[in-house]
């Protein structure tokens, strides 16, 4: 019996929303040909939480610590750039102490945020003790945020016209140390991470984005500076004192003089912003000018001002994943008349579809956790009309739109 | 050195495991009933890490220096604090406070202040334990 000839079609592979491989609700479905990526295409909306309709029915205040728990990885920025906004609009000045401090806890989440990614690389391509060995380093990071701010992950250290508490001369040593901890660990783990046949093996030629594609799909943070594009909101539009510090662009050319935007130069570009970031702390703590933390410390007083102020206003800030970009509109009114939250993994998600074709399907993983995704911080719609889960076309959504920023204009 | 890991993973199998041993060094086979066993005095708790200075624990409150002015409960995110309308009191649910410290600072009279008791889980939201007032 001689074997027929078989046509060969491609195949389709549903993933999520809820699959044992994602850590949050995301759906891919994958046109595969063999083991080969041939198309792919992404589904959101699975988590929405209405937590800028709740914000709707909160005083500038508590907003702070709800914006908080939009991200528990990025806890401190989304509550900064809310009070950017909001500052903005009241006119209120920030102390010159306050940027500082500012900074040296952006840039603590920083370090924290991309140690931990670091981490997750190395478990999607299976590398667990490298994983354990990065987050024991994370630890004296999560110590240092503990001993600032006096919780590990939901900082509350956020307060409109400044922060809530002071770095005194008696803290430094401490942080000192925990900085020289983290600097003599990085050697390791650089050398690790860069070094490593395994790495090498597993990420570089893998999940390649374009300089083009970048510019194209609007892709932000450590994502499109792997790709080549000098684009960081510290240097761009400089906010809180990094106006006054010295760094640079962090792109893989750096250290290996080449471009290729695959997933060896995001762990590089991550990697080295770890040293940056280590850099700026040590700046900031050297250059912080003697002076108040807060402009106005009677939060009552605040609460007043608050209720007069009038306006709309825009926050951006450069989060350990991209650009954090918040809008609110006050009302005269005891609570906000509008917010919106645009989170960076939002314009993270469609340069996966030029990464993962090409891909093997065990490179899904790695190459989909290489731009450090976060659902829930990104889902912000979700249209639900007597149970039914409706999906809207570009023109559809385009009227919505319209009507909407309408709306906020009246 | 190619596998740049090796060296660091020999050299782990001969260190102490890095985490602290809480509640007790070995699992024990029923958590109640290592616990039970604790409060008679049995056996003893592998102590957790000590807290930094400024920890923000389970809330403490001075029931005497209190004004009844409310403000707290404006501010409180998790709206976690309740008005004892005949007294002039709050009440506070510990399972609701999300420990940001927010009242302790905006109290006019400071009879709020953050312990740095955290061991605080308990099955009933609504027990003794989880009420301040």
């Amino acid at each position: 019996m001689s074997a027929k000839a078989t046509t060969k079609t491609t195949y389709q592979i549903p993933i999520g929303p809820i699959h044992p491989a994602l850590k949050e609700p995301v759906k891919f479905e994958f046109e595969i040909d063999g083991e080969r990526i041939v198309d792919v295409d992404v589904t959101l909306g699975h988590v929405h939480r209405a937590i800028e309709w709740t914000g709707m029915h909160r005083n500038p205040i508590q907003i702070l610590y709800l914006a908080e728990r939009i991200c528990g990885i990025c806890s401190y920025c989304h509550p900064m750039a809310f009070s950017l906004a909001v500052e903005r609009i009241a006119g209120i000045e920030v102390p010159e102490r306050a940027n500082y401090l500012r900074v040296i806890h952006a840039e603590l989440e920083r370090i924290c945020s991309h140690v931990l990614w670091a981490g997750v690389a190395a478990h999607e391509i299976g590398f667990d003790s490298v994983l354990f060995l990065t987050w024991q380093i994370r630890e004296e990071a999560l110590d240092l945020t503990e001993y600032l701010t006096g919780n590990r992950v939901t900082k509350a250290i956020t307060m409109i016209g400044g922060v809530r508490r002071d770095i005194t001369s008696d803290m430094l040593p401490r942080i000192k140390k925990s900085l020289d901890y983290l600097k003599d660990n990085f050697a390791k783990l650089k050398k690790v991470y860069l070094e490593d046949k395994t790495f090498k093996m597993r990420s570089q030629g893998c999940g390649i984005l374009t300089k083009e594609n970048a510019l194209k799909l609007c892709a932000c943070g450590p994502t499109t500076r792997a790709s080549g594009v000098k684009k960081d909101v510290r240097l761009d539009q400089p906010y809180f004192a990094f106006d006054d510090l010295d760094f640079d662009y962090v792109t893989p050319d750096v250290l290996t003089g080449e471009v290729n935007g695959d997933v060896y130069d995001r762990i590089i570009v991550r990697l080295l912003e770890v040293r940056q970031s280590i850099d700026l702390i040590e700046q900031c703590i050297d250059k912080m000018p003697e002076g108040e933390i807060v402009s106005e410390p009677k939060l009552a007083k605040l609460l007043a001002t608050l209720k007069k102020a009038k306006g709309e206003g825009i926050g951006r800030m450069e989060a350990p994943r991209g650009e954090v970009f918040h809008y609110v509109k006050l009302n005269e009114n005891e609570y906000p008349y509008s917010w919106k939250v645009r989170a960076p993994t939002y314009s993270n998600i469609l340069p996966w579809i030029p990464m993962l074709k090409g891909e093997q399907i065990a490179d899904i993983p790695i190459v989909a956790a290489s731009t450090d995704p976060c659902m829930s911080c990104t889902n912000r719609v979700a249209i639900i009309k007597e149970g039914n889960k409706y999906e809207l076309n570009k023109e559809q959504l385009h009227r919505l739109s319209v009507e909407k920023t309408r709306r906020l204009m009246r | 050195m190619r596998f740049t890991m090796l060296p660091q993973v020999f050299s782990q199998l001969f260190k102490k495991p890095w985490t602290n041993k809480f509640p007790a060094k070995y699992i024990p086979s029923n958590t109640t009933e290592f616990l039970k066993e604790v409060k008679k005095g049995n056996a003893e708790i592998n102590p957790p890490i000590e807290t930094p200075p400024g920890f923000r624990g389970k809330i403490k409150y001075d029931k005497d220096k209190c004004i009844g002015c409310k403000l707290c409960i404006k501010v409180c995110p998790s709206g976690a604090i309740e008005f004892k309308p005949e007294e002039k009191k709050i009440k506070i649910y510990l399972a609701r406070c999300t420990f940001c410290s927010q009242c302790n600072d905006i109290c006019p009279v400071k009879c709020l202040s953050m312990s740095d008791e955290f061991l605080l889980a308990d099955g009933n939201k609504y027990s003794k334990a989880l009420i301040v007032e």
